[in-house]
């Protein structure tokens, strides 16, 4: 609202101070259903969560009634050598190789099919664009469903890379073992080295710790990127389209080529785009959840364990409500700290 | 494709470099021109058919795994086992679309439509009321309740399991209709959108219909919310996709009632339902019918999707 709007209109309102008085009633009847039910079941919840995470809660019963236990849920998962905690590890360790195939990959690819969809000479931009959106407004269930079908032994994926490489048909969907340690054992490694195996942190060996992905874990990662790639690439396509004719018919009179013209005035300009979509692809890959549910719940061997899944793990099959709160805020931490740890390097001017 | 968009586009282009050059020219024919206007016409020729192609390649990346599995859910069991990229069945059978009812398929689909319609209408009524609120209207705590709004925006789903799972219990809510649609008929992200549209409407309209005496009510329901229209599109489909695509709430709101279950639980639970044998047909059939209502859904009003998303990108 702009303060030229409220000068112009302030003289007007004070002679009808009755009407202002309606206003404002009707401001706090129009708002009040809205703000109860935010507080009702987001806000207030999220501080009897914070309660729970002190408690020892199965998820029956009274919480009131259950014991004050103070930090020990949060200890269990960080400090207190057990199970607990080398799971809470393990599903760190998941979820990062996650993070990490799954932004940079459903970024680039999105940023680039947009920059292709921005060619001039394009015919049917539409047709590409609706195909390459579809996927994304389907449902996480329905499309982690089909791509089981997709991934089994005797599917397509295999089909096509048998055609492609020199390789078996791979088992995709129930395979613990990790990436970068295939890798290592194609490389000819065949005991894993003693510095890694021999040191651990949080109840894993660093040998564990440099596992990369699990092959299942891959196959997940493959579909999220095949299902987030469509709402960037719109994104980008309107950022694109934000940058006016006038930009480049300049950059094109100062002799800039295609190249430098990408490079120095087209990513410039899409810095704040990237930087959003960078920033929603960290958070919701945090998240990940609905595709590991349907998927691998969290197996083979947990290399699909992830925080999110923990949560309802030790909360609906485990019924330690406690702990799963106190697993939530730490995920709750985690997405927050990745978040301003990426505003400060896409964004360095803004601080 | 592209010998019928090179025609033209040779013959046309180095004659208006010519002229762009000359001093009189005014710009605005130049701006039509492609980038590449200037490089020589294999080159250019080349570069479009490799574009084509890799747009061609990505496009069938991302259809194909729904043509398979529409072809899968009319094969049989053995048929889908053997021959899973066959695009044509070789036996058509409905068999897969005969058996959900004893699946409970049909009842999923039931609880489904009644919880995706109901958090849509009570979206549609309460975002929008207070997106106005927030956007015209002057109330004590006007900052703090959008403060509010905006710090819900920032909650990770996942992280309101617990806290929903203990207030749904508290309110004894649990395995109730109330419990499956209430928590989501109020989203902040709707009241956000509803917000920066009503801030775009120019208030003009909204000063003359005080001017002649119309109630705040009168003036939101007859004058603003028919300029509203196209937010209440996007608001309808965001709400319609994102209710009926829930699965993380639907689980934990209704984790012991099986009558309460929608699509997405039914559908997840369903795949653990056959241990190692599992029934692609089936599965990929009812996972078909549940994307169909989005799909016409998003194939009649995909405009406002492409706007909604971009609106997201841009103002966030």
């Amino acid at each position: 609202m702009s303060s030229t709007t409220l000068s112009r209109l302030r003289p007007r309102r004070k002679k009808r101070s009755g009407l202002e008085r309606a206003e404002r009633r009707a401001g706090v009847l129009f708002i009040t259903p809205a703000i109860a039910g935010l507080l009702t079941f987001t806000l207030v919840p999220i501080f009897m969560a914070l309660w729970i995470s002190f408690r020892d809660w199965t998820g029956f019963g009274p919480p009131g009634e259950s014991a004050f236990i103070g930090l020990d849920n949060y200890r269990s998962l960080t400090t207190q050598p057990g199970v607990e905690r080398s799971d809470f590890a393990m599903s760190l360790r998941n979820n990062f190789y996650y993070v990490l195939g799954v932004v940079p990959l459903q970024t680039t690819i999105a940023f680039f099919l947009a920059n292709l969809l921005n060619q001039r000479w394009l015919k049917a931009k539409g047709a590409f664009r609706t195909a390459y959106y579809f996927p994304s407004i389907t449902g996480s269930i329905a499309v982690s469903l089909i791509f089981i079908f997709l991934f089994q032994r005797n599917g397509a994926i295999n089909w096509l890379l048998s055609r492609l490489l020199p390789v078996g048909n791979m088992n995709w969907l129930d395979n613990a073992n990790g990436v970068l340690h295939n890798l290592y054992r194609a490389l000819g490694g065949t005991t894993p080295p003693e510095v890694l195996a021999d040191n651990s942190f949080m109840g894993l060996s660093y040998w564990q710790w440099f596992s990369g992905p699990s092959v299942t874990m891959l196959a997940i990662m493959i579909l999220a990127t095949w299902t987030t790639i469509g709402t960037m690439m719109l994104i980008f396509l309107a950022g694109l389209q934000g940058i006016s004719g006038d930009v480049e018919e300049a950059s094109k009179v100062d002799g800039a080529n295609k190249y430098q013209h990408f490079f120095f005035v087209t990513l410039p300009l899409m810095k704040p785009t990237l930087f959003f979509v960078l920033t929603i692809g960290i958070i919701g890959t945090w998240q990940v959840f609905d595709q590991i549910f349907a998927i691998s719940a969290g197996g083979p061997q947990k290399t699909t364990l992830t925080p999110a899944y923990m949560v309802y793990r030790e909360g609906f099959r485990n019924f330690a409500m406690g702990r799963a709160a106190a697993v939530a805020f730490l995920l709750f931490i985690i997405i927050m700290v990745f978040t301003l740890i990426q505003r400060r390097i896409v964004n360095p001017e803004e601080q | 494709m592209s010998t019928r968009d090179e025609a033209p586009a040779g013959t046309r282009g180095p004659q208006q470099e010519v002229h762009a050059e000359g001093p009189e020219t005014p710009h605005v024919p130049e701006t039509t021109l492609p980038d590449d206007a200037n490089q020589p016409a294999w080159l250019r020729i080349g570069k479009r058919i490799a574009g084509y192609a890799v747009l061609t390649t990505f496009a069938l990346m991302f259809i194909l795994p729904f043509a398979l599995a529409i072809s899968a859910s009319f094969k049989s069991r053995p048929e889908a086992r053997a021959n899973p990229l066959g695009l044509i069945p070789e036996e058509p059978t409905l068999r897969a679309y005969e058996i959900m009812g004893q699946f409970q398929v049909p009842r999923w689909a039931f609880v489904s439509i009644v919880v995706t319609v109901s958090v849509t209408l009570g979206r549609l009524f309460l975002n929008s009321l207070a997106g106005y609120a927030l956007a015209r209207l002057d109330f004590p705590f006007r900052r703090l309740v959008f403060a509010i709004v905006v710090a819900t925006l920032a909650i990770p789903g996942i992280v309101l399991a617990i806290p929903r799972f203990l207030v749904l219990g508290q309110l004894g809510m649990l395995n109730t209709w109330g419990g499956l649609i209430l928590p989501l008929a109020v989203d902040a992200f709707g009241i956000f959108l509803m917000k920066q549209f009503f801030e775009s409407i120019p208030r003009e309209m909204e000063e003359a219909a005080k001017m002649d005496g119309a109630t705040t009510f009168q003036t939101f329901s007859r004058v603003v919310l028919p300029l509203a229209v196209p937010g209440l599109i996007a608001l309808t489909i965001l709400s319609f996709q994102g209710s009926w695509n829930e699965f993380l709430h639907p689980l934990i709101a209704a984790p012991s009632e099986p009558s309460l279950r929608t699509l997405p639980v039914g559908l997840a639970l369903l795949r653990g339902a056959f241990g190692e044998q599992l029934d692609f047909p089936l599965l990929m059939g009812a996972s078909v019918l549940t994307t169909i209502p989005v799909a016409i859904i998003f194939f009649t009003f995909q405009r406002y999707f492409v706007q909604g998303v971009a609106a997201s990108g841009v103002k966030g």
